[in-house]
């Protein structure tokens, strides 16, 4: 029993679950529990997800990606310039708008390392050279700072596709999330992620390539914010600058909320999949209920304040004698 | 008697005009415990630092299994068996202690992309070996490190760098933050490190400490060797006193009791 309370995802497990059987009880009869109901939670969470498992190992590793928000408009813009004023084939520019993703991360991870400057900082900045630069040169280039994509019927089939009111979206984030687990919880890389973010100095002391560690996770945080970008790129047929803002703090709120400690070197993937899961159910649910939707907002700072105050107590149960 | 694993002739280290170590000569002999005393600026850091590939000395020379050596890094000094354990372990407390030691070399089984780490060969060996150097209550490869005490995370470390293979351990004051008990456990674990062939350097302010497992005794003071001994050969009264620099101690506990 102890035992399981010491996991890092046990908290956002039992968040996760009080708070869908809350709104199960308090919508009867509206469709909330249905295939229908639960495609439209899953939906909500899938693309936060996806940002939010590499946002999570980067904050286990000790770092903080602020400059997800800005990436995902920035691959949306990328898309929609190449495919609607360049008449640009679909793939290619889809392996355009990830590369942006790959070297905005890049970016963030060297100067985060040859810097040593906080990531907090050093990321917020990138946020808003990113948002930016895409406005100012989809002006230049269109005068416009969102237009229209024309994606292919391959493209639309692998991002935009639908089962019922599911979004394929929720595949990807399937994907993400084994590919996350597999990294972190199986392989050398992951021991060396807990490491770094664990004592920095330690691990750098046994042979642990912490610089190249981090740099690793800010690209692949890149790349999934630029794919989040093309999978509502396409969906919506648009791209648009401002796209993704709200993941901003979205995805470290569902990372804490997943158990993970903002001091770095704990957590896992299931914990951040119960934390997005969680996000889904709130944001979805309250809709069912008729209430006002501002009460999210509410509702999320509260689990916030809960997770943090938790997770503190589980480090400390973790930390406590066998 | 064997050749010296490591051997120091008349080093010098300069920083700039300030003279660190002075004509310092000692050998580091396989299976035995070198003490190097000193009290605080005597110049501990630096030696520690030019043993472990850190500094290169401005003057003298470093031999190496019999060899002259300068090495290019610490991690030229790590690749030829010289591990350095410092007084504020290098474990980390939220990883399990399976984790910790093969932290940086760790075992893996299966194919590329389903590679893993094999934990249950990590946590195995990683207990076996902790027990082989006495921690008996270390049971279990998936515990926290953070759960273990100051001296287990000690044993830890030392551990791991005789399972990797070290020839050479430079134990940096690995007694000094600990209790009675912790410290008599890292102790013993030094004995078991030398009876398995290792050289250690043993650097501490505490002669008590010392005195129970050193071979070979070596006191600095403002960066040169002012003592050179065998077990036995002194009191700890006599190291006690060598280590404040000669004046006698007995007079500054005859002063103190005069405060009181």
């Amino acid at each position: 029993m102890t035992h399981l309370l010491r996991r890092p995802e046990t908290g956002a497990f039992a968040a996760f679950f009080l708070t869908y059987l809350f709104f199960a009880l308090a919508t009867p009869g509206t469709g909330f529990v249905s295939l229908n109901g639960t495609a439209g939670w899953l939906n909500l969470a899938a693309e936060l997800g996806i940002v939010a498992i590499p946002v999570g190992l980067l904050m286990i590793s000790g770092e903080f990606d602020l400059s997800i928000g800005s990436t995902v408009g920035a691959a949306s813009m990328i898309l929609a310039l190449g495919t609607n004023q360049f008449s640009a084939p679909t793939w290619p520019m889809i392996g355009l708008a990830l590369l942006a993703g790959a070297v905005i991360g890049l970016a963030n991870g060297l100067a985060v390392v040859k810097t040593k400057l906080p990531s907090f900082i050093v990321t917020l900045a990138t946020n808003f050279i990113v948002i930016g630069a895409t406005m100012g040169l989809s002006r230049l280039i269109a005068n416009v700072t969102s237009s229209s994509i024309f994606a292919s019927d391959s493209a639309k089939l692998a991002f935009a596709a639908r089962f019922g009111q599911a979004n394929i979206s929720i595949l990807w984030w399937v994907l993400v999330a084994y590919i996350g687990y597999r990294i972190l919880a199986k392989s050398s890389f992951g021991n060396w992620i807990y490491a770094t973010g664990g004592n920095e100095d330690a691990a750098r002391a046994a042979g642990v390539p912490v610089e190249r560690v981090k740099i690793v996770l800010f690209v692949a945080t890149g790349v999934c914010a630029a794919l989040v970008g093309v999978l509502q790129g396409i969906q919506w047929n648009s791209g648009n600058s401002t796209y993704g803002m709200g993941y901003v703090f979205q995805a470290p709120i569902v990372v804490v909320i997943g158990g993970m400690l903002l001091t770095g070197g704990y957590g896992s993937v299931l914990g951040i999949v119960f934390g997005t899961a969680l996000f889904g159910v709130i944001s979805s649910g309250i809709f069912y209920t008729g209430w006002n939707t501002d009460w999210i907002q509410l509702f999320l700072g509260l689990l916030l304040a809960l997770a943090v105050l938790a997770n503190n107590y589980v480090r400390r149960l973790a930390l406590s004698a066998h | 008697m064997s050749p010296p694993l490591m051997e120091l002739r008349n080093v010098d280290k300069f920083f700039g005009s300030t003279k660190a170590l002075k004509d310092v000569s000692m050998a580091v002999q396989p299976g035995k415990i070198l003490c190097l005393l000193g009290d605080n600026g005597a110049g501990k850091s630096t030696l520690i630092k030019v043993l472990s590939g850190y500094h290169q000395p401005t003057g003298g020379q470093i031999l190496f299994e019999g060899q002259e050596i300068r090495f290019s890094g610490p991690r030229e000094a790590r690749q030829r068996g010289i591990a350095t354990v410092h007084q504020n372990v290098g474990s980390i407390p939220l990883m399990s202690v399976g984790r910790n030691f093969f932290l940086g070399a760790e075992p893996v089984r299966g194919r590329w992309p389903f590679r893993s780490i094999d934990t249950q060969k990590a946590n195995a060996i990683a207990v076996e070996q902790m027990q082989k150097f006495g921690l008996t209550r270390v049971t279990d490869g998936d515990q926290l490190v953070g759960t273990m005490s100051g001296g287990e995370r000690q044993v830890l470390a030392i551990g791991r760098a005789m399972y990797f293979g070290a020839k050479m351990l430079i134990l940096d004051e690995p007694t000094s933050a600990l209790g009675v008990k912790e410290a008599s456990i890292v102790l013993k674990m030094m004995r078991i490190a030398r009876q398995n062939g290792a050289g250690i350097v043993f650097i501490t302010h505490n002669a008590r400490h010392a005195m129970s497992v050193g071979d070979d005794f070596c006191v600095l003071i403002q960066g040169e060797v002012a003592a050179r001994f065998k077990r036995d050969e002194k009191s700890r009264e006599d190291v006690l006193n060598l280590m404040a620099g000669g004046e006698d101690m007995t007079d500054l506990e005859d002063d103190l009791e005069q405060i009181d």
